[in-house]
């Protein structure tokens, strides 16, 4: 075990895991953490924190996982490296294990044009894979990136995402096989719509022998309607939904287009189950976390194994 | 070549506003090739700044120079005779001249009369687009001569990220995407094995964040 948490665990047993996403509120306001985490209580192996998603200010991801630690749920936290630099990613690691956190996830973040303050300055002192080497050197060699030794090593799962669908396509395997040789345990994957094109990236991943070295989870999200569908396809960066989906959602009508949405996730899932290399679904409701109990029940992945 | 442009003349004219005196000071290097203050917008700007103030009321000489450079001392000194028969200078250099004319005359109010954006090309007639951000340290042999800090808008070693589609960048359609030029030109040479390489960390000391910079030739000086 590199870290011990409830993830890694799961995930080195070989079950197939089920992680959720928590987006924390754009306040101080507890109870919102507290109402979305019980949502996903039971239902999820550990709950993603966003950290300041669509560089919209929220509260900070780690104070959220210090929360959902304390509620007795595994947190993996979300960090960007849009917002700080070495010195204060390094230390907020130390802090966040500190709190009980176990599980990293790196990310590069959202470009702040997109957010509530596209006047600000961005750090990008490092890139995402950067950050994956930073936190290995913390848990692995027990140093800081300028060599000081660490009083108190932070063991952390170290987890990144991947796009398939962003482009150029044959360089996402590559970019992939990066992260790994940059030293990831687990792989998240943007929402996935496009079933054909996320199995010829998997076909490549295979190719590679990458998810033998690497748990990958399968990102899905459940469209609430159709207008939705077309914005994650026309607006969302990096994203791709078939016309199919689109058509499954428009037929389905207003009054049933949520029921169809969560149809179309549960069949997701049951084939992403079956394709080779897919360790895992990461399940991201945005803003819908009373679905996910369902969700997860309808695709037979209940009950979660026991966290110890 | 460095790019800059002009300051609206709002701007200008609160800036000049307590003075009825002042040098407009073009420059022949960088910003006359970008269209932004060579000889001819140091008389396009006069004339907009003299016929404003009749508008208001309020008389305003200006004297028009264009100078071969404004980051040279030699080139400066020649202002010198003239330029205490006025109340302040308003600089049409990038920057580096704006502020090397402050230096050298202490007496002057000195005012920008253009914003320095970036270090750039002519695309094409009109049209000016960045290529390098001056880090100190290039790394242009790895990356198919296309610099990853200042063509990616998150500066990313080991681009691209999620968010580049059909060659673009996520922030802006019009905008392409940094990481798919490097993928593109390093397949056409057939060098996609380098994109295999984890970029390490960078060393930031040789850009801003090591500090004002200062380059030093010690056979060069007298």
């Amino acid at each position: 075990m590199k870290a011990g948490s409830n993830l890694e665990k799961v995930l080195t047993n070989g079950t197939f895991a089920v992680t959720g996403e928590l987006g924390p509120p754009k306040g101080a306001d507890v109870s919102v953490v507290e109402r979305k985490a019980n949502l996903l209580r039971g239902n999820v192996d550990a709950i993603n924190v966003t950290d300041n998603q669509t560089a919209i200010v929220r509260m900070s991801s780690i104070a959220v996982g210090a929360i959902l630690k304390q509620m007795g749920l595994e947190p993996t936290m979300q960090m960007v490296v849009r917002d700080r630099n070495r010195i204060a990613i390094q230390s907020d690691i130390f802090g966040a294990y500190a709190l009980g956190i176990r599980n990293i996830l790196c990310l590069s973040g959202d470009h702040q044009k997109f957010g509530n303050h596209p006047t600000a300055k961005n750090v990008f002192d490092l890139d995402s894979i950067q950050l994956i080497q930073t936190v290995k050197k913390m848990r692995d060699e027990h140093k800081v990136l300028g060599g000081d030794e660490i009083e108190g090593v932070p063991a952390m799962f170290i987890g990144a995402a991947e796009n398939p669908f962003a482009d150029p396509f044959e360089y996402r395997v590559i970019r992939l096989a990066k992260k790994v040789a940059a030293g990831v345990d687990f792989i998240q994957t943007q929402c996935i719509y496009d079933m054909d094109k996320f199995e010829r990236f998997m076909q490549m991943v295979r190719e590679r022998g990458l998810h033998q070295k690497v748990h990958i989870l399968a990102g899905v999200t459940p469209l609430k309607s159709v207008g939705m569908a077309r914005y994650m396809k026309d607006k969302v960066a990096g994203m791709e939904v078939p016309d199919e989906i689109i058509n499954r959602m428009k037929s389905a009508g207003k009054e049933k287009a949520k029921e169809e949405g969560l149809n179309i996730c549960v069949e997701q899932i049951k084939k992403l189950r079956q394709i080779e290399g897919v360790h895992g679904i990461h399940l991201m409701a945005i803003e819908w976390e009373e679905k996910v109990h369902e969700i997860v029940e309808r695709a037979g992945l209940l009950p979660r194994p026991e966290a110890k | 070549m460095i790019i800059a442009e002009g300051k609206p003349i709002k701007e200008i004219l609160a800036m000049i506003e307590p003075y009825d005196k002042i040098l407009v000071v073009g420059c022949k290097g960088c910003v006359t090739v970008c269209s932004a203050g060579g000889e001819k917008e140091v008389g396009i700007l006069s004339s907009a700044l003299r016929l404003a103030r009749q508008t208001q009321g309020k008389s305003l000489e200006i004297k028009e120079v264009t100078l071969e450079r404004q980051c040279d001392t030699e080139y400066l000194e020649p202002m010198r005779p003239y330029a205490d028969g006025y109340q302040a200078i308003l600089s049409l250099a990038c920057g580096a001249g704006i502020q090397f004319v402050a230096e050298k005359f202490r007496k002057h109010p000195v005012l920008p009369g253009v914003d320095t954006q970036f270090i750039g090309v002519t695309e094409e007639q009109g049209v000016w687009t960045e290529r390098c951000q001056a880090c100190g340290s290039c790394v242009l042999d790895r990356t198919g001569g296309i610099c990853p800090v200042a063509r990616c808008s998150k500066s990313l070693f080991n681009g691209p990220c999620g968010g580049s589609k059909r060659g673009k960048c996520e922030i802006d359609p019009e905008i392409d995407c940094g990481w798919q030029l490097i993928y593109d030109r390093l397949k056409e040479l057939g060098q996609l094995e380098k994109l295999e390489i984890v970029l390490p960390i960078k060393d930031w000391t040789t850009s801003r964040d090591g500090g004002p910079r200062k380059r030093v030739r010690e056979d060069l000086k007298i």
